[in-house]
């Protein structure tokens, strides 16, 4: 931490100063006055929610903003040398050789046409003076150093023939191939696994460690942050609004705003006590699926089977959470009880009744199962305005009068927030956070009995993601309706789930109540989903605490190193 | 923004100029668009007849207001004719997908490997060479563009969220069809749409050129073209103001459609 490292004293590595930065178009100011510095070895983190100007702060130093961005003021010292006024060719030599960047998407910031081999080889040589046999062995030092069984292979393979983690280990690789003196990651796990995030950090961490690079990292994830980095610099609206010692951060929040983020972290509620009911809303008994397999010439490849027999009860009230990593069949489990992706063998029971066997049986759950999506942007028709979409479920509610769904429609509009005016607009008109507010109300507009939720916060920011999580348990317990929640976020899930479901590879590998997977996990696979992912809890007077769950594995380095 | 208003104000103009034309055209003429009168021939622009007379000494502009009539008729009723035809393959195929989508775009595309003029100059031949016949075969020529796109828009849309929030909510799939996935489909149509019937006035103006269109002496713009070709060093108003008809009409009606794009979709019209 900043108490033991050494070199945090000595002259920073990188000091921005004053820096401004404006859309041309708009004169909006997206970066305002912002300073800060990073010494040499030192990890620092920027943390903020989008349109905070994180990350077109950090790709001001490269000289990477977009040409839409105009640099207002401000400097920008890399190891003594001005970046904003710098020719283009020795910003060039600067870029790569002694700042390396990674970027959010491995999916695509690999060349998928270009074999890896020669991808890592093209900063090497453009960088370094070295013979192809002398490139060569670097590239195969460092791919066996970031975890690749077999860098020889690796070498003439195609980037999509790696998986995102992998992707990220190798896109890790060709930025250190370099020994870069500072990298810029840019919410470099995000786009990947829990499981897979910590050990990509892990693997970040160690290397640049190595090698002595300083690192930024930014991202939006504040627990990630505060347990890697040293120093933490918090911005929101295109201003620092405060920066300092991760640990005094965390423990004493000085902005309001600072002290917003960490209250938006989620955090467990007590265990709710439920009515005993006799049978379960619904149940799921045996429930497989396949996906066909592709038609090729003269043949059908195999079909895989995403979902292995699921049997599973949601009992009236309850808020049942289904996690696994990305592939664990976690979203055709719930598609598949909405009915959106046929099933090939089980059943599923609604109040008792099998709803595949009758017509009644089959509208009275069509009527009473709703489900709410992961993307507020694409789960709304852009043609229709707020009113409509909220209205349209209720066209299928045999008797109701048009009169009566003006009503109803207005409560649940008020319900969710969006009460005066908001019915004439468009989606597009609305933030995330609102759009997300109309998916719910058309998800409960009909008074469902049972809501599936599929990672219905996972697109939005953090404090939005507080407030829509908040609006949902408050409408939960006012209507009293049964929910799926499926999602990746063990600290969302902490928050909401009665009762957790863990699944990997289309099977349920663990199920209970909440308090009992969270604090004394059976399956090798939930501890493993548990310990890569940092808790918070509160402190008790504004602060939180940084905890890993079953505590410190023996795999993972003291931060301060 | 500025830009939209003053597209639409253009583009309305010209085309409300043309609708006006040729509305006035059906009815009334200066003169008769057929009476030959060979003391007037290949007579130039004048205070009698404002834009010249032909080889036959036919006033032009008489004849442009009457081909205009013909040539919009022929262009809307087989950009119509397209657009209906092209929406229902295009939704069907892109909605049930698997072997029957495969077998009817394998036809489509077929039909459109064809350059469409030389689509329609066979079907010609089979249906006939008269107002209807062109716009049969126009119409039959230019559907398989409709279908491709709709069909394209259709794949597109079906994966978003909201067609499965559609279907949770226990909609047919027809009425999912109507209500969610038509509407979206408006845009790339107009726009398809508006290019296209400017390419059918080309191609029916073609048509009547090689003279394969509507029989003379009826006029329209393509035929107009046509018999100017022998007299354009003597006499190019002949072939200038149908050509500029054309033009201008084409110019308009890209303009117009821009604008009823921008109209018809919510998320622009905050833009103004």
């Amino acid at each position: 931490m900043s108490a033991g490292n050494p070199v945090s004293e000595s002259k920073p590595l990188l000091a921005v100063s004053n820096l401004t930065l404006k859309i041309g178009a708009s004169g909006k100011t997206v970066v305002n006055d912002v300073g800060f510095s990073v010494s040499p070895g030192e990890i620092v983190g920027i943390v903020g929610e989008s349109g905070s100007g994180k990350t077109l702060a950090a790709r001001a130093i490269m000289g990477f903003v977009p040409p839409a961005v105009k640099l207002v003021s401000g400097s920008i010292l890399f190891d003594g040398d001005e970046i904003t006024t710098m020719a283009p060719k020795r910003l060039r030599a600067v870029r790569g050789s002694k700042v390396g960047m990674v970027f959010q998407e491995p999916m695509t910031s690999l060349n998928p046409s270009m074999m890896i081999g020669r991808q890592l080889e093209e900063g090497l040589a453009l960088h370094r003076d070295l013979n192809a046999a002398g490139r060569r062995a670097l590239i195969l030092d460092m791919l066996r150093r970031v975890g690749l069984s077999d860098p020889e292979g690796a070498l003439h393979a195609f980037p999509h023939q790696f998986s995102g983690g992998m992707r990220q280990r190798i896109m890790l690789a060709s930025v250190m191939l370099l020994k870069p003196a500072l990298l810029l990651a840019d919410e470099p796990t995000t786009a990947l696994d829990a499981v897979v995030q910590r050990d990509v950090m892990e693997l970040m961490v160690d290397l640049t460690k190595e090698n002595g690079t300083a690192v930024l990292l930014i991202s939006h994830d504040l627990g990630m942050v505060a347990r890697y980095c040293s120093r933490i610099v918090v911005m929101s609206q295109g201003d620092v609004v405060e920066q300092g010692a991760a640990d005094d951060i965390l423990a004493r929040p000085q902005h309001p705003y600072t002290r917003k983020l960490l209250a938006a972290m989620p955090l467990r509620g007590l265990a709710r006590e439920l009515p005993q009911a006799k049978t379960p809303i619904v149940a799921v008994r045996d429930l497989v699926v396949d996906y066909p397999g592709r038609q090729r010439f003269f043949r059908k490849s195999a079909p895989k089977r995403a979902l292995h027999g699921i049997s599973l009860e949601v009992r009236p009230g309850e808020v049942v959470a289904v996690v696994g990593g990305s592939g664990s069949g976690k979203t055709t489990l719930g598609q598949s009880i909405a009915g959106l992706v046929k099933s090939s063998g089980g059943e599923i029971l609604f109040n008792g009744k099998p709803i595949f066997k009758s017509e009644t049986a089959y509208w009275d759950y069509r009527l009473n199962c709703q489900m709410v999506f992961q993307d507020p942007y694409s789960s709304l028709d852009p043609r229709m305005s707020i009113g409509e979409l909220v209205t349209e479920p209720l066209r299928l509610v045999p008797g109701m009068r048009a009169a009566e769904k003006k009503a109803r429609v207005a409560e649940v509009l008020a319900e969710v927030g969006l009460g005066n005016g908001f019915a004439e607009r468009f989606p597009h008109e609305l933030s995330g956070g609102q759009r997300q507010r109309v998916a719910i109300a058309r998800a409960v507009v009909r008074r469902p009995s049972f809501v599936i939720a599929d990672e219905p916060v996972s697109a939005l920011d953090v404090t939005v993601r507080a407030q829509v999580l908040e609006l949902f348990a408050e409408l939960q317990r006012k209507h009293g309706f049964s929910c799926l929640f499926i999602s990746h976020d063990l600290g969302v899930v902490e928050q909401v789930a009665d009762r957790v479901v863990v699944m990997q590879e289309g099977r349920i590998v663990e199920e209970g109540s909440r308090d009992q997977i969270f604090d004394d996990p059976k399956h090798a696979y939930t501890r493993k989903l548990l310990s890569a992912v940092p808790g918070l809890e509160s402190s008790g007077d504004g602060g939180v605490r940084l905890f890993w769950r079953l505590g410190e594995p023996d795999t993972v380095q003291p931060k301060s190193g | 923004m500025r830009l939209p208003a003053f597209n639409a104000l253009i583009g309305g103009g010209l085309i409300g100029g043309l609708l006006i034309a040729a509305g006035t055209g059906a009815l009334w003429t200066p003169y008769d668009p057929l009476k030959l009168s060979f003391r007037e021939k290949l007579a130039a622009p004048s205070a009698a007849h404002w834009l010249g007379t032909d080889e036959f000494g036919r006033d032009v502009l008489s004849r442009l207001m009457a081909g205009a009539a013909t040539s919009v008729w022929i262009s809307l009723l087989t950009v119509a004719l397209a657009v209906i035809f092209g929406t229902l393959i295009g939704l069907f195929s892109g909605y049930v997908r698997g072997w029957v989508d495969r077998v009817i775009m394998a036809f489509n595309d077929a039909l459109l490997a064809f350059p469409g003029i030389l689509l329609a100059l066979g079907l010609l031949a089979v249906v006939g060479a008269n107002k209807y016949g062109i716009i049969v075969a126009l119409g039959i020529a230019y559907t398989p563009s409709v279908a491709r796109i709709v069909r394209g828009t259709v794949l597109s849309l079906r994966e978003k969220e909201f067609i499965a929030a559609s279907r949770v909510m226990g909609n047919s799939e027809a009425f999912t069809m109507a209500r969610h996935i038509l509407p979206n489909c408006i845009a790339p149509l107009t726009v398809l749409a508006t290019s296209m019937f400017g390419y059918v006035l080309l191609a029916e103006s073609s048509l009547s050129f090689l003279g394969l269109g509507v029989p003379p002496p009826a006029p329209t713009w393509g035929n107009m073209l046509a018999g100017a070709r022998p007299y354009i060093g003597q006499a190019m108003w002949l072939g200038i103001f149908p050509g500029l008809c054309i033009s201008l009409t084409l110019l308009g009606i890209n303009l117009l459609g821009d604008a009823v794009r921008d109209r018809l979709d919510p998320r622009m019209r905050g833009m103004r």
